[in-house]
């Protein structure tokens, strides 16, 4: 706990961090704490360099060529980016969540079981203890405990997507980065997502990057607003809904642009 | 454009493509059907005594007694036409020199004749060849023999502005007043007694080795060459393709000299086959030295080469078109790259990666150019697996083109030429469908 601010120790902090695709920067100079067990959202226009800031936490800005940093990014105290980082065992602790749900062309058991069977040596029993307890956690248990071995694709969007928390929970990470994970669900199965996002609340640290800003206000407690690359505004996010610092912020989320 | 000239141009446009259609299934129908009737004919025809002594004396199949009482039965209908020579002889043994001149020619054309009809006559000496030991195994044949003892050939060039025609003169003629003039008529009627024709299915047409350049028995060779060639091809253009698709999709950087590969793998792919079999003779045989002369592993690697382009443009495309988003989340759940390939890439890009196999497979199994210099023989006994390192081999697609044009009786073995192209072509066709199942299957237990 800091004193001065009143936060939770950040878990993740930029320091003028900075991520260039070949000479485009697409985040300039960031610097913030991601307090650890919070929910913390992103949100900015579209092109702001909000997925790309997320995406640099599991480095999965690695897969794209020409894809550089400056700065640091530490992760409980550890740069992300020094060499010595290795890369599988970093994006075993943090999980991710996507804008599409994605889960893999297996039955719902190996998806949810990729993970655990990836990284430990788990006996059968072991393993469909630790998928039921990861599609308990994301909510799911109860809709597919009867079709575990059918195909995930079988299942609805929302399904898909929850199994897809389920998924990156089995792992057992400290963060979960979640890069719009509502945008591609019809509302109900947005609300169900977002209730989990509450129950996950505590137990992982959050970080949701999303383009809804009333999504945002409801299940975040700190918000950082991203225009052009630039970090605007963080803060707590009632505050930064109600009487926001920055001029730009305001007319963000008063919808005067974006 | 105004909307009656739109209606007359769309009619117009489906008239012509029902038309494309139809002349396409059409001129399917009138190959395959000849092909499959005329095919099907080296297994069912009506077979001969002389088919039944074949079976039995060198394969010992058949009910021994019963063919051995056919034969004889077979023997004493023929004996009337051999005792007639018998006497001719005789006569001509009796007969003055002139005699003996005017009918020497034309005895001999007989007794040649009634040779190839019913093998050898009663008595004389067994004969080298095969197929000089036996009679017409094949009614159909066997006619077409009688047709040679009963009319004797001519040649009418008298006329030199046109080509010579052909004339069928009786021998009857020739020999009337003579012991043999009873034979011709003999021979019309009595045929069936002397080679009892009977309906047979030759199903060891698939699975016998062949005697006497195919004058006798089967094609296993051929088939057993195909599998062999066609799996060893597989066998090393699988594991390289696959390898070289998945390095140009998952590990390579996109440069300049990666297109230029990308392009030399398709210019690869149209290089024509029997190029590549002069390469394989050049580079695999003769530089390389893999096998001393033609071998199958020599016709497998420079099939493999030629298959390859093929099977790494098709792997590469099924990779290319699995879901970035599978990718991702495999990695982000701290999967490593090569990880990510064998667990989740590949399993979702094998419908693709097996089409593209099977393509390869079929068009393997179908080429001649490539196994001419490196590994096809027309002629050879079945090969043992562990031959095929340093033996050639026959093989369906090289004796369908030596049977057809090389062989010294074309006439003669035309029923097995046919019999290896229909079974070649089942056997590509039931290739596809088996791959067409697997890749349905497959990608039904992708999707839900």
């Amino acid at each position: 706990m800091s004193e001065a601010t009143g936060r939770p120790a950040p878990h993740v902090e930029a320091s003028a961090f900075s991520v260039y695709y070949r000479r485009n920067q697409a985040v300039k100079a960031v610097s913030l704490g991601i307090p650890a067990g919070a929910v913390t959202a992103i949100i900015g226009p579209s092109g702001c360099g909000k997925s790309t800031l997320l995406r640099a936490i599991n480095r999965m800005n690695d897969l794209v060529p020409g894809c550089r940093t400056e700065g640091k990014l530490l992760f409980g105290g550890q740069d992300l980016y020094s060499p010595d980082v290795d890369v599988v065992a970093l994006r075993r602790r943090v999980g991710m969540v996507f804008q599409k749900p994605n889960p893999f062309p297996k039955s719902v058991f190996d998806n949810v079981a990729y993970g655990p069977r990836l990284h430990g040596r788990l006996n059968a029993g072991e393993l469909a203890e630790v998928v039921e307890r990861s599609l308990v956690a994301a909510a799911l248990w109860e809709e597919v405990k009867d079709r575990l071995n059918d195909n995930a694709l079988g299942l609805s969007g929302g399904q898909q997507q929850r199994l897809c928390m389920a998924r990156a929970l089995a792992v057992n990470p400290e963060i979960l980065l979640m890069d719009e994970p509502t945008s591609a669900l019809d509302p109900r199965a947005t609300l169900r997502i977002e209730d989990l996002i509450d129950e996950l609340r505590g137990r992982y640290t959050i970080i949701i990057v999303t383009h809804n800003m009333q999504q945002a206000a409801r299940v975040s407690g700190f918000t950082a607003f991203m225009y052009e690359g630039v970090l605007i505004e963080f803060g707590v996010t009632r505050d930064l809904f109600t009487k926001p610092k920055e001029k730009q912020t305001e007319d963000y989320i008063t919808g005067r642009f974006g | 454009m105004r909307l009656q000239t739109r209606k007359i141009l769309d009619r117009a446009f489906s008239g012509s493509g029902v038309l494309a259609i139809a002349l396409m299934a059409s001129a399917l129908v009138i190959l395959l059907v000849p092909m499959f009737v005329r095919g099907a004919g080296a297994i069912f025809f009506t077979g001969t005594v002389e088919h039944r002594r074949v079976m039995l004396e060198k394969f010992e199949r058949g009910d021994r007694p019963a063919v051995e009482a056919e034969i004889a039965a077979a023997q004493e209908a023929r004996a009337p036409v051999y005792r007639m020579l018998a006497d001719f002889d005789r006569r001509l043994d009796e007969g003055d020199a002139a005699y003996r001149a005017r009918y020497a020619k034309p005895v001999k054309e007989l007794k040649k004749a009634l040779r190839e009809l019913f093998g050898p006559a009663p008595g004389s000496i067994r004969p080298m060849l095969m197929r000089d030991q036996y009679g017409q195994t094949r009614w159909d044949r066997a006619r077409v023999k009688r047709e040679r003892v009963i009319y004797r050939e001519e040649w009418d060039y008298s006329n030199p502005a046109k080509a010579g025609i052909r004339l069928l003169k009786p021998r009857v003629l020739d020999f009337a007043g003579t012991p043999v003039e009873g034979l011709f008529g003999d021979l019309e009627h009595n045929l069936e007694k002397m080679l009892l024709p009977r309906k047979t299915a030759y199903w060891q047409f698939l699975t016998d080795e062949s005697y006497d350049s195919h004058f006798f028995g089967g094609i296993w060779p051929e088939l057993l060459g195909t599998f062999y060639l066609t799996v060893g091809a597989l066998l090393l253009a699988i594991p390289m393709g696959l390898i070289a698709a998945i390095y140009l999709t998952e590990y390579a950087v996109e440069s300049r000299l990666l297109q230029v590969l990308r392009t030399c793998i398709s210019t690869l792919s149209g290089v024509p086959s029997i190029v590549f079999g002069l390469f394989g003779l050049a580079f695999f045989i003769n530089t390389l030295h893999v096998s001393r002369s033609k071998s199958v592993l020599a016709g497998s690697m420079t099939l493999a080469l030629m298959i390859l382009p093929t099977v790494i443009r098709a792997s590469e495309e099924a990779i290319r078109a699995v879901p970035r988003t599978y990718k991702e989340a495999a990695m982000s759940l701290g999967a490593g790259r090569w990880h990510t390939v064998l667990s989740i890439i590949l399993p979702a890009a094998l419908p693709g990666i097996l089409t593209g196999i099977v393509i390869s497979m079929g068009r393997a199994a179908g080429e001649t150019a490539p196994i001419i210099f490196t590994a096809a023989v027309s002629v050879g006994k079945p090969l043992a697996f562990w031959q095929t390192w340093t033996q050639p081999t026959p093989a369906l697609s090289w004796n369908i083109y030596n049977l057809a044009t090389e062989h010294e009786a074309v006439d003669e073995v035309r029923h097995v030429q046919y019999g290896l192209v229909l079974v070649l072509v089942v056997l590509v066709l039931l290739l596809n469908l088996a791959a067409i199942l697997l890749r349905a299957r497959i990608a039904r237990r992708m999707r839900t």
